[in-house]
């Protein structure tokens, strides 16, 4: 209720004003849009019926007094509303022109944000079905958003309950606003009679005219000459805009809109059952309405667009070419059209929309995400499971959320709520809420767009395409894309797009743990970008070169503020979630419970500190906007409590002091305030926040203006907000837009779709930067260094020493620390060589090792300020200007290799033990395990010379032939079935081959083929494998199988890398091969063992050991007779000079008869 | 096949495609009946017969006549008896370790005879089988090696997963390239970013896929962004759905790719 309220508000703020109000305002509450929709709507409940409207209009002003009650504040003044106090008769539709409009008439005056019908539907639907309000508050009682038609729904049986709620209370009785709502319900009830066929109140009335905004209507020419009286509202008008422009009035952008709805209004329509009777002879006189004719509205509205006109040069180009082209402001006015026009093509305020966000996951940090980050296996692999899950429910709720039908609780809450329970069970809730905080601002800040992946990504293929055509295939995307309208002038906060499955998530989750988690975060988060030391601007640098730093530091502002608000709106969601109801408590007694109960709550974070600090230090810019996020979402007692509301009152006194027309040096910058004026106006609308808290609070501006006066030029007078970042901040804004455009597309309200949600263009990510570090007089004299140079000076250094700190933690995990390892893995070596294979144990040897190796790392620091101060001054020089004074630059080099080195050594010094620790630990566990040493220690024995093609056959090829050679030896097989000798000898020599060459070989198949060879060999020994050819024995001929052995000898000795387990040639198994031959031929196992020997292959003892065991087992009686010959026959060989001489005479005359022989 | 199949027709390749796609559906039809071998009737049953046919003859293929009776994999069988042995030799029930390397190595097995029928089934065993896997193993190895000689060849650094894992990454592609690169698709004008690599030695069929989209490549593209698998014995087209989404798939590696220019300004 515009003017109402600026009455209702003139009893606290302004009284001068009031006074000069009533003498020359006689029908303001016929003009009032916005404040009455709300204090109508914010009682709305949901499932409204038409016939409970009229009474429940009457309800929601039953706070005025009763009825015929003499009205106060107004010195007895006429009542506002003219009609009212009419005698009336029946229809006098003749009258019509002499008739105030009636601009509380839904139907003809649609309310902010309101549906009207298409041109073919007069039914007035859109009062019963009010606009749908988001259901992202569902929990939450304002279902009753401002934004919803003016009507509200209170049975009209429980007219009371509204008396008793808080809001209710302490507003003065009589104030004028409510005389005058009441007034407008009256009216509008009887409306409601004349279409509703039930009479239930047989008081018609207000037979007035009605500019209608019905796009059916055709459009009434509006004339300048016929404007009835031209001084009493150029008197009204100038007042209505004083209060705009002192900020008198509640949201400025509602006064904005309302004002541009008086401009595009199509036709003055008479009310029916007209019986008001004009003063005639009186039109002037303050007893007539204000608007008699659509010329009164138009000239009216004119009027204030004139008054305006400073803010409306601000809007964005799209509004001004509206502006400029709409006819009948030219008719009223052609000069605000020409500077309009001026101001239109004076404009580079082109507000565009980006690509919607599309999904891109948060990349995997080993910093932060690998298992020294987690207290234990079981929570490493539990939050590896879970961020799986993440993205599982994410790309399904994308898939999905748009279906009809589907539900995210149905689809998704179980498996939420598991994951939920497991990240409780393995403590891992704030890794995941990490995640879940990154993703959620990544997806606001990633580029690219569902629509291709690749727009955005790849500049190649973007250059390929022609920069040209991809601009208007992009614009094509965003008209497509674009969702078709932000909700009214005054929409609730919603979460639209990917925020909803975020919000839904939390939701779905219900985990205390989780939400008490990201809290946490969010909290942290928010301070810590509340706090970034934003560069400053730097005003009238010596060249342009400004320029560029400039953007920059516009586009990281916007960066950083859009994240907060996304951030605070999320926190202000769970932090407030336990505490929302459906509406205020309904007495007194239990809301003052209730306050006192929460009275003791601290906080979830200290704003108001925030806020305050942000006051201080003229950042208010930054600050403001992402507290009214958080705040939009509290509950009906918030503001009763002492601590928010003190930061509501800042708020309002902040709001009041952003003047727009001030300017001058500290005054902060015009768009800046907008920007603060449109999102505090918006709060200020949020049916949780009293309604009458704007007219009541006491103003104490000087508090907030000595605070300001003591710091210096803060981000406040920067102008670092545009156009782009309040149109996206401020979407609703854009209805203003979207207003004009119907008038001209002839179809009023929605439908038009011009108005596009802004999502934010920029993608710089945020450099989180480092705190000033380091105390005493050297920090200082640095501190005094920067503060006579550019900002970028300073930010250069600090990036330099930032990053060169971190490279020399790296590059000394990569150099010292490694070599340390190395030294480790070769004396565990050492170890295994001295003690046959067997190490001892784990936590031992590491001890060991430790207490030989970390002394070492005392080196690092030394290696680390090398590092330092070997790498910082180039950096800094190739990043300052070619032109930097040597002194300047030689600082500036000196200072980051102090800063870098603080860094490194500091964590160095802290850390190093610990690291080498942990790599010698998890080294000794890759050895223990049986990995080998680190990749890039096998790296050096693989590889076969450079000559080498790798024409080798493969591994698995090898190992599956010598599987099929093997699974022959061992059948079943056909009789007919075998292997030529001439095979097996190429398969020998292909593995010979492929053991050179290596490419293409793991150690497990080097293994498994080590193994399968001894196998052979024992088959060979044994005579066990079948043969095809010539010898019908099929048994392999004596000499071939020496062969094949010596060649299996070669490859054990000198082509395996790997160890062989030669041992299984002794094992009972594969000796017991011998014993099922007929008759037995001991002659190649000696033969072997003494090529074992002679190979250095096997030592004697090893041999012996092996042997001496095989006597344990359980054998046929000869069978171990023989052995122990062959055991003591190779015993008492080797002790002789020429052993294998020997042997040879003994075991070649004939097979069989050897060891009889001996 | 129905479907489409997409590979390269070589006559090698297409002999190696038709061994991938009957090992998976071999080991599809094992898995289907592995709960009906581990009753403990079955076992009981199983034990018995095996108990009375090496008494009667130690030396005939038992274990392995027995498998490819009630058509289960030979190697599984060997296991189930031999956990069944073990648990009637000793008290306490064998650890799976324990089974795992006496199947790596016969000779660990205290009966001679059993080891001999235990070692029998694993080398005759074509898909399962502690042989069959290390061959399986290096198969996937040597196409590692390839894929990494491929980007070596083409200049494109990367990580590797041996790397990968030193630096304490939880899920590890075969190769993460550290600049990224768009992959042109044939017959398409748009081309897609690629991150990382996974080589997969085996045919693509519908069921596999579906198991490393869960296991393996959501995974990764969760953590590294969209990226390429490469089904070597070919895979079924359709199954590329999710190119949009960052899971391309190709049978070899592609040939058309775009890196990133450094400006020479």
């Amino acid at each position: 209720m515009v003017l109402a309220h600026f009455l209702g508000g003139t009893v606290c703020f302004g009284r001068k004003m009031q006074a000069g109000f009533h003498n020359c305002s006689p029908a303001p509450s016929t003009l009032s849009p916005a404040g009455g929709y709300r204090a109508a709507t914010a009682r709305q409940r949901p499932g409204s019926s038409r016939e409970s409207m009229g009474t429940a209009r009457t309800a929601g002003s039953s706070r005025a007094p009763p009825q015929g009650a003499p009205e106060d504040g107004g010195g007895g003044d006429s009542p506002p509303w003219a009609g009212a106090r009419r005698p009336r008769s029946a229809g006098s539709p003749g009258r019509a022109l002499s008739d105030p409009p009636n601009l509380s008439n839904l139907e003809e005056f649609p309310p902010v944000g309101s549906v009207p019908p298409g041109p073919a539907g007069t039914k007035p639907s859109r009062r019963i079905n009010p606009t749908p309000v988001s259901e992202e508050r569902s929990l939450s009682k304002p279902k009753t958003c401002f934004t919803s038609p003016p009507i509200s729904c209170v049975p009209s049986s429980q007219p009371s309950a509204l008396d008793t709620s808080p809001w209710g209370l302490g507003l003065p009785p009589g104030c004028r606003s409510l005389q005058e709502e009441r007034a407008m319900l009256r009216k509008e009830r009887s409306k409601q009679l004349q279409q509703s066929p039930t009479p239930t109140c047989p008081t018609p009335e207000s037979g007035l005219l009605l500019p209608s905004r019905t796009g059916s209507l055709t459009v009434e020419p509006a004339d300048p000459a016929r404007v009835s009286s031209r001084q009493r509202l150029e008197v009204v008008a100038l007042v209505y805009s004083s209060c705009i422009a002192e900020n008198l009035v509640p949201n400025l952008f509602l006064e904005l809109f309302f004002v541009l709805q008086l401009l595009t209004a199509r036709r003055m329509v008479a009310a029916k059952d007209n019986d008001l009777e004009p003063s005639q002879g009186t039109l002037d006189s303050l007893e007539s309405p204000l608007f008699q004719s659509i010329h009164d509205c138009v000239f009216f509205a004119v009027q204030v667009l004139e008054h305006q006109f400073q803010i409306l040069s601000y809007l964005d180009k799209g509004t001004l070419k509206l502006l400029a082209e709409n006819e009948r402001l030219l008719c009223f006015s052609p000069a605000l059209q020409g500077r309009l026009r001026a101001a239109y093509e004076g404009s580079i305020a082109k507000v565009s929309l980006t690509m919607p966000p599309s999904a891109q996951a948060v990349s995997f940090q080993p910093e932060t995400d690998n298992r020294a980050n987690f207290s234990s296996d079981r929570a490493f692999h539990t939050f590896k499971k879970q961020r799986d899950v993440f993205y599982e429910v994410l790309r399904e709720w994308e898939d999905h959320h748009e279906e009809p039908g589907w539900d995210f609780e149905k689809g998704l809450g179980s498996r939420i709520r598991a994951m939920m329970s497991q990240l409780s069970a393995a403590c891992s809730h704030s890794h995941f809420v990490r995640l879940f905080q990154k993703q959620l601002l990544q997806m606001y800040q990633s580029p690219g767009g569902a629509g291709g992946p690749v727009l955005g990504e790849a500049s190649d293929v973007l250059n390929m395409l022609g920069a040209d055509k991809l601009g208007r295939l992009r614009r094509l995307q965003e008209r497509l894309a674009a969702p078709p309208s932000s909700g009214g002038p005054c929409p609730p906060p919603t979460f639209p797009g990917y925020q909803g499955f975020f919000k839904d998530f939390i939701l779905s989750a219900s985990s205390f743990q989780f939400n008490q988690h990201l809290m946490d975060s969010l909290s942290l988060k928010i301070q810590e970008l509340n706090g970034l030391p934003l560069p400053q601007h730097e005003p009238a640098d010596e060249d342009g070169e400004s320029d560029v730093d400039w953007q920059g530091e516009r586009r990281q502002f916007a960066m950083v503020l859009l994240s907060l608000r996304l951030l605070a709106k999320f926190l202000g969601f769970v932090a407030f979630l336990p505490y929302r109801g459906p509406e205020p408590p309904q007495s007194r007694e239990l809301q003052d419970s209730i306050v006192a109960l929460r009275s003791q709550v601290p906080p979830v974070l200290d704003v108001r500190t925030l806020l305050q600090r942000g006051l201080q230090a003229q950042r208010a810019v930054l600050t403001v906007p992402w507290l009214v996020e958080f705040l939009s979402f509290a509950d009906y007692i918030v503001p009763l409590l002492d601590y928010y509301r003190s930061i509501f009152t800042l708020l309002l006194h902040l709001y009041r002091s952003l003047v727009l027309s001030r300017e001058g040096e500290g005054e902060m910058c015009f768009l800046n305030k907008l920007l603060l004026l449109a999102v505090l106006g918006w709060l200020f609308q949020i049916p949780t926040v009293p309604e009458d808290f704007f007219f009541l609070e006491e103003c104490q501006v000087d508090a907030l203006e000595v605070d300001t006066a003591t710091s210096e030029r803060g981000l406040d007078s920067v102008p670092v907000v545009d156009q782009q970042l309040l149109y996206t901040c401020c979407p609703y804004i854009g209805e203003l837009r979207k207003l004009l455009a119907s008038w001209v597309s002839g179809s009023s309200g929605r439908s038009g779709g011009f108005v596009r949600k802004i999502t934010p263009t920029t993608t710089t990510s945020l450099g989180a930067q480092l705190p000033p570090s380091g105390h005493g007089l050297q920090a200082q004299l640095a501190q005094a260094f920067f503060h006579n140079q550019p900002p970028s000076l300073r930010r250069t250094v600090e990036f330099v020493a930032e990053r060169i700190g971190s490279n020399c933690v790296k590059h000394i995990k990569a150099t010292l620390v490694a070599d340390l390892v190395h030294q480790a893995e070769s004396l565990i070596q050492e170890q295994r060589m001295t003690q046959s294979q067997e190490v001892g144990d784990p936590a031992q040897l590491l001890e060991i090792l430790c207490s030989q190796l970390c002394p070492h790392g005392a080196q690092a620091l030394t290696q680390g300020r090398e590092f330092c101060q070997r790498k910082s001054p180039g950096a800094v020089r190739a990043l300052l200007p070619e032109e930097t004074p040597a002194a300047v630059l030689s600082s500036a080099e000196n200072i980051a290799v102090g800063l870098a080195t603080e860094k490194a050594c500091a964590w160095l010094s802290a850390n190093i033990t610990a690291l080498i620790r942990r790599e010698v630990k998890a080294a000794v566990s890759r050895i223990l395990r049986g990995q080998g040493p680190e990749p890039a220690a096998r790296g050096e024995r693989r590889g076969c010379s450079r000559a080498c093609e790798h024409h080798a056959p493969l591994p698995s090829h090898l190992i599956s032939e010598i599987k099929d050679v093997l699974s022959l030896a061992v059948g079943p097989r056909d009789p007919d079935e075998g292997v030529s000798p001439e095979h097996l000898e190429q398969l020998l020599g292909q593995l010979h081959q492929m053991l050179q060459c290596r490419q293409f070989l793991c150690p497990p198949a080097e293994q498994y083929l080590a193994k399968c060879s001894v196998e052979l060999a024992s088959l060979l020994v044994a005579d066990q494998i079948p043969i095809l050819g010539p010898c019908a024995s099929h048994r392999l001929e004596r000499g071939e199988a020496r062969r094949l052995l010596l060649m299996l000898l070669s490859l054990w000795k000198d082509d395996f890398q790997g160890p062989v387990p030669l041992q299984l040639l002794l094992s009972p198994r594969n000796v017991g091969l011998l014993a099922d031959t007929r008759p037995r031929e001991w002659d190649l196992l000696l033969f072997l063992l003494r090529e074992l020997v002679e190979k250095g292959l096997m030592d004697r003892m090893e041999i012996e050991t092996c042997l001496g065991s095989l006597h344990e087992a359980l054998w046929p009686e000869d069978f171990s007779e023989e052995l122990e010959t062959l055991t003591r026959l190779f015993l008492a060989e080797l002790h002789l000079p020429e052993p294998q001489q020997r042997a040879c005479e003994l075991v070649q005359p004939s097979r069989g008869t050897v060891l009889a022989q001996s | 096949m129905l479907l489409q199949v997409r590979g390269t027709p070589s006559l090698h390749q297409s002999q190696a495609t038709l061994l991938s796609i009957f090992s998976q559906e071999y080991q599809k039809h094992i898995k289907r009946t592995h709960s009906k071998h581990h009753t403990s009737e079955a076992i009981e049953s199983y034990y018995q017969r095996y108990l009375n046919g090496v008494v009667k003859n130690g030396a005939a293929p038992v274990l392995l006549e027995l498998a490819n009776e009630v058509e289960y994999a030979p190697s599984l069988m060997a296991r189930i008896i031999l956990e069944r042995f073990l648990q009637e030799h000793d008290e306490t029930p064998p650890s799976k370790s324990v089974i795992n390397s006496m199947l790596r190595d016969p000779s660990q097995i205290p009966d001679g005879v059993l080891a001999n029928q235990v070692y029998q089934c694993i080398v005759n065993d074509c898909c399962y089988g502690p042989l069959v896997d290390c061959i399986k193993h290096a198969i996937g190895h040597e196409h590692e090696v390839l894929l990494r000689d491929l980007l070596l060849e083409k200049n494109l650094s990367f990580l590797d997963e041996d790397q990968l894992r030193a630096k304490g990454y939880d899920k590890t592609p075969d190769f993460i390239l550290q600049v990224p690169v768009v992959m042109l698709c044939l017959l398409a004008v748009e081309g897609h970013i690629i991150h990382w690599i996974e080589s997969k030695a085996s045919f693509g069929d519908e069921c596999s896929h579906h198991a490393y989209l869960h296991d393996q490549f959501w995974s990764y593209w969760n953590r590294f962004g969209p990226g390429l698998v490469i089904y070597w014995y070919g895979f079924i087209q359709e199954l590329d759905c999710n190119r949009e989404r960052g899971i391309l798939l190709a049978a070899c590696f592609p040939t058309d790719i775009i890196t990133l220019c450094h400006s020479t300004a």
